[in-house]
């Protein structure tokens, strides 16, 4: 899978919230086989320092990481955090989230356009948090963003793929722009039905981190992400409304 | 002069970015900074003068989804 000039293997990336302890993250990590990890800004205390901790464990992840502007409601805000990532973590890429509702915390897809707009602008290489909607997906990549990243379902709903029709609608439209499902996703099972049907790669967080045993779930999406993949690229049959016997009728007894 | 650092009130020597992430306990530290919601790059800091009132963000890496 590529996403804008580099090659991922896994098609899996983890977001790196909400662990039990810092040593669950970091197994669940290796477990996963991401290659991508999230991570954000927040205020830091001058006598605490508690960002510089998880920095440091992050760095000794190898993993790359994709900085997000979660909690970001307006494009001027997004911008601005975008500006303060790129410099901390040392990377162009932007997760670029502008969130228009609290209680979903769906997409503000106005702000979130204007916003990848700047950002592309500048020299980021952004990944939209959108909806499946095709006309702000459009607009997305006419701004110059290169990967979509369409919600299955509100952030940490643990849902699955909500509204099939569109996302398949999507996937169709564009089928050379890597997309990456990012929310939603609760169990391995929705993570499979995304690869199934075409999607590049998921973006899990809380279904790993909020797993009663966060190490053994990474494993567990790991091995989903891989046999989605694999029925994807192997060609899934067309469902039908009606049966087909699959063993051949031809040649049956005649025993009545 | 009063500035107000990541929402709180606090009273500075510091005449410019830099000094005040010094005099605040950020010496050293992998910090991104904003003054009065415009983003200040680590190089501008140092020219970034500072006046009583103003708003400064300090961030640092975090964990996120």
């Amino acid at each position: 899978m590529r996403c804008y000039e580099s090659e991922l293997r896994s098609r899996l990336l983890l977001g790196t919230a909400r662990y039990p302890s810092p040593s669950i993250l970091t197994e669940a990590v290796k477990a996963s086989g991401a290659q991508v990890v999230t991570v954000s800004l927040r205020r830091e205390s001058g006598g605490e320092r508690a960002g510089q901790g998880f920095w440091s464990i992050i760095r000794n992840l190898g993993a790359r990481v994709l900085p997000n502007t979660a909690g970001c409601h307006s494009a001027k805000e997004a911008v601005t955090t975008a500006q303060m990532g790129r410099e901390v973590f040392g990377t162009s890429w932007v997760k670029l989230e502008v969130i228009g509702e609290d209680e979903t915390l769906q997409p503000d897809v106005f702000g979130l356009v204007e916003a990848a707009r700047i950002l592309c602008r500048e020299g980021f290489e952004v990944f939209p948090f959108t909806t499946e909607d095709l006309i702000v997906a459009e607009r997305l990549l006419e701004a110059g963003c290169r990967v979509l990243m369409p919600w299955g379902s509100p952030i940490g709903c643990g849902r699955g793929l909500n509204n099939l029709f569109g996302l398949k609608a999507l996937r169709a439209r564009f089928p050379e722009v890597p997309m990456v499902i990012d929310a939603g996703i609760g169990v391995p099972s929705h993570a499979a039905q995304a690869l199934e049907l075409g999607f590049d790669a998921v973006l899990i967080n809380t279904a790993v981190s909020q797993a009663r045993d966060p190490v053994a779930m990474a494993g567990a999406f790991a091995q989903a992400v891989a046999a989605g993949r694999a029925a994807y690229e192997a060609g899934p049959m067309e469902p039908r409304d009606l049966a087909v016997p699959s063993t051949p009728v031809t040649g049956k007894a005649f025993l009545g | 002069m009063r500035v107000l650092v990541n929402g709180a009130s606090r009273e500075i020597r510091a005449a410019d970015l830099t000094g005040a992430l010094e005099e605040l306990g950020y010496g050293g530290a992998v910090v991104a900074t904003a003054l009065n919601g415009e983003f200040v790059a680590a190089v501008e800091r140092p020219a970034a003068r500072l006046a009583d009132g103003d708003r400064i963000e300090v961030l640092a890496p975090m964990q996120g989804g």
